[in-house]
């Protein structure tokens, strides 16, 4: 009974609790690019370093917080300088529009020409924040480290395993909820988002009663350049912020998007938590958890992990396979093919 | 045939800067311009292949590159006989058995009724399947990196000469891109970057964790070379009295020697290539690609295959990349996967070919080479500009780190390049006729 115990919080310490957070943030950042493919009907290849942007204005807010002594107490300050990025971010975002992308949308360029401009911005982005922060490493949580203890946990429950619960991980989800929620009220109930939502489904009929085609794509790129500095914000405060990282994101993202169906926020929720559960599962050397339930004499010798973590990224591209070949569309029959 | 002014007078104008960098900075970097130029120029043609003819979005360019690279090693490399006797044909063995356990399952998917008999008989036979395989090749995989690991823990390759490396690179490349395409061609336009994307990714990650197959992080050194090496060149007697005789240094001479001859290959390469393609654009074949690309229903409906040709298409430019990624790893004398970064390798790719004029094989060698120029350039213009814009600075942090960050210029560059092209003049340098 006791070893049973000890499994499940082993699960939950190794594979649960951090696949939970790094779904989270996936989901955050899938949200992003479905919300541009539905509306502005391109994949967005910047949305990475659009997440790196956003997380290096947070982290130069929170530096100047926090030399001027600035503290949230167990929270992390960067929370404070949230809003502070979110707001920069979105006008960033809104310049490269302007810039960039409004010139094809009014010529009607084919989506794939987007899709290229959108790997100009990129470019630009990765120079212009390795220029402002440099390539390397970021660490800049900070306030208590801990929700729960693994120590504190193994001496209130007598278990031989510890749990611990971040404190970054607590945010993460708590914070993703939060956001989904504002995000999908606003989205069905307010007179905005239900003109965002008809745009996305059929632009014509939308654009013949009376829809702003302009005032749709400048809200749906605020909510992007929100939701990707979340997304990079908690990202970076649970592990490292650095800036190829955030590149390199970009294939889990359109993963999960794509599983869950390009153009369906709720299909990007699911589909970031797939990617993440599955990625963590396969890379999770399973030999403590197993070690508890069989028998002494069954014992694994080996580690019981199928792929090494430098794999990670096969995972997310085996199940993107696995979809394309069975079900094109994705789990929630978003728009495509 | 009118003679086209214009096009020469770009391609001067690229002799020109090479020349200027020969005369104001040294023959050696002009020369070391010229052969990545070379290599370059045959990565934008397949990349050309594949979106100017065919409209296909490759992402996925630095796998094929890397792919590339690891076929000269395998091709190469002298065997090492202590690590095949350690558990090379069992490594071999074992992939077979992976390869059937893949295969089994494709047909019992094909063979079974749909129903949940079906999904449940083809998972059960996938997980064991991959536990077998597994089972038998990590302990060969141990054993092959056990054998003398600081200087091979490989199976090395099979001797050959370096230049058949080069049609083997294509081979590879193409094998990946047969499967990649089987995949996601048919389906959205995205989905092919995404999935490109994917297989780079991997394949990377592949390089620098089978150890047994390539060293992985340890990096192979030292690869057969298909030119002297300078110093026997400088050892050699009648070398130094004909560089001598010429007033010339022995030393800077043999490396410009060996440069030459780098270039030699490659150029016969490249006009092979792109003699090839030229003849293919302007065959039915060619305009049957273009016809498809501009507009797939119509060309649907005259009875023409798309999802085929455009899988025909796809792997033979990723064929050409893969042949461009095993040069280059020729050339670098070197397989390093951990310097392999999708920013220089997939994405500069695009760049070349965006800038040179997309659906034009000189259009693509000419971006190749003016792309390549300025992303060797831009880092030392780049240290000037910083340093003209601090010089009124007071020395401090900000100064120093405006200094430091000079070497990231180049990524700014490059999407700026590519936006304003993009934006102003889409069809690049030299329009596809």
């Amino acid at each position: 009974m006791i070893d049973v115990l000890n499994a499940i919080v082993a699960f939950l310490n190794f594979v649960f609790i951090p696949a939970a957070a790094y779904g989270s943030q996936l989901a955050l950042g899938a949200l992003g690019v479905t919300l541009i493919y539905g509306i502005l009907r391109f994949s967005n290849f910047a949305h990475g370093d659009t997440m790196s942007f956003g997380t290096m204005v947070v982290i130069l807010f929170t530096w100047a917080f926090q030399s001027w002594g600035i503290s949230l107490g167990p929270l992390p300050v960067a929370l404070l300088a949230l809003p502070l990025g979110i707001v920069i971010t979105a006008l960033m975002v809104l310049a490269s529009d302007k810039v960039v992308y409004s010139y094809y949308r009014r010529v009607k360029a084919k989506p794939i020409v987007l899709v290229m401009a959108s790997i100009g911005v990129m470019f630009v982005l990765n120079g212009v924040v390795r220029l402002i922060i440099g390539p390397s490493d970021q660490r800049f949580a900070d306030g208590e480290r801990f929700i729960i203890n693994a120590r504190e946990f193994k001496e209130w429950s007598g278990l031989a395993e510890g749990l611990a619960l971040k404190t970054t991980q607590g945010i993460t989800v708590v914070t993703a909820a939060i956001v989904v929620a504002i995000l999908f009220w606003f989205l069905n109930r307010t007179r905005t988002g239900k003109s965002m939502r008809a745009y996305s489904d059929n632009e014509d009929l939308a654009l013949l009663s009376g829809i702003n085609p302009e005032r749709v794509v400048m809200i749906t790129w605020i909510i992007v350049a929100a939701l990707a500095t979340i997304a990079g914000t908690l990202y970076g405060l649970d592990k490292v912020f650095k800036p190829f990282t955030y590149f390199q994101l970009l294939l889990p993202i359109f993963a999960a998007a794509i599983v869950g169906g390009l153009g369906s926020p709720l299909g990007a929720i699911a589909g970031g938590f797939v990617i993440a559960f599955s990625e963590v599962m396969v890379t999770y050397a399973w030999k403590k958890v197993v070690t508890y339930l069989v028998p002494e004499n069954l014992e694994p010798s080996g580690l019981l992990q199928l792929l090494s973590t430098d794999y990670k990224f096969a995972v997310s591209f085996a199940i993107l396979v696995i979809v394309l070949l069975f079900r094109p569309t994705g789990l929630f029959r978003g728009k495509s093919v | 045939m009118s003679v086209n002014w214009r096009n020469i007078g770009l391609f001067a104008l690229m002799a020109v800067l090479i020349l200027g960098t020969g005369m104001l900075q040294s023959w050696n970097l002009a020369l070391t311009i010229v052969n990545m130029g070379l290599v370059s120029a045959i990565m934008a043609l397949g990349v050309n292949m594949q979106w100017g003819y065919a409209g296909l979005f490759n992402v996925g360019v630095m796998g094929f590159i890397g792919l590339g690279g690891l076929a000269v090693v395998i091709t190469s490399v002298p065997p090492v006989g202590e690590a095949w006797q350690a558990g090379g044909l069992q490594v071999i063995f074992a992939l077979l058995v992976g390869i059937g356990v893949i295969l089994g399952g494709v047909q019992i998917y094909k063979r079974m009724a749909p129903g949940r008999m079906r999904t449940l008989a083809l998972i059960a036979f996938l997980v064991a399947g991959f536990f077998i395989y597994r089972a038998l090749f990590d302990p060969a995989v141990d054993s092959i990196e056990a054998v003398n690991p600081a200087s091979t823990g490989f199976l090395g390759g099979l001797g050959l000469p370096v230049v058949l490396a080069w049609p083997m690179g294509g081979l590879l490349a193409a094998a990946a891109a047969w499967a990649i395409g089987k995949t996601a061609l048919g389906l959205r336009s995205d989905y092919l970057a995404i999935a490109t994307l994917g297989i780079s990714e991997i394949v990377i990650a592949m390089l620098k964790n089978e150890e047994w197959l390539g060293r992985g992080v340890k990096n192979v050194v030292g690869l057969p070379r298909p030119v002297p090496y300078e110093i026997d060149l400088q050892q050699s007697e009648s070398f130094v009295t004909w560089a001598q005789n010429w007033g010339f240094d022995p030393v800077t001479m043999s490396s410009v020697v060996v440069k030459l001859g780098y270039a030699g290959f490659f150029v016969v390469v490249l006009l092979i290539l792109i003699w090839m393609s030229e003849m293919a654009l302007k065959s039915p074949w060619g305009r049957m690609m273009r016809a498809i690309r501009d507009n797939e229903v119509a060309a649907e409906a005259m009875g023409k295959d798309v999802t085929r040709r455009h899988l025909q298409v796809f792997i033979i430019g990723s064929a050409v990349v893969g042949l461009g990624g095993a040069m280059m790893t020729t050339l670098d004398g070197q397989l390093t996967p951990a310097s392999y970064q999708p920013l220089r390798y997939t994405f500069l790719v695009w760049v070349m070919v965006i800038v040179g004029g997309s659906g034009n094989n000189w259009g693509a060698v000419l971006g190749g080479f003016l792309i390549w120029f300025c992303w060797v350039q831009v880092e030392p213009l780049g240290g000037v500009l910083m340093e003209t814009i601090t010089s009124g600075m007071p020395d401090g942090d900000l100064k120093d780190h405006l200094l430091d960050s000079a070497a990231h210029m180049r990524l700014l560059t490059m999407g700026l390049i590519m936006l304003l092209v993009l934006r102003f003049s889409p069809r690049g340098l030299i329009p596809e006729k």
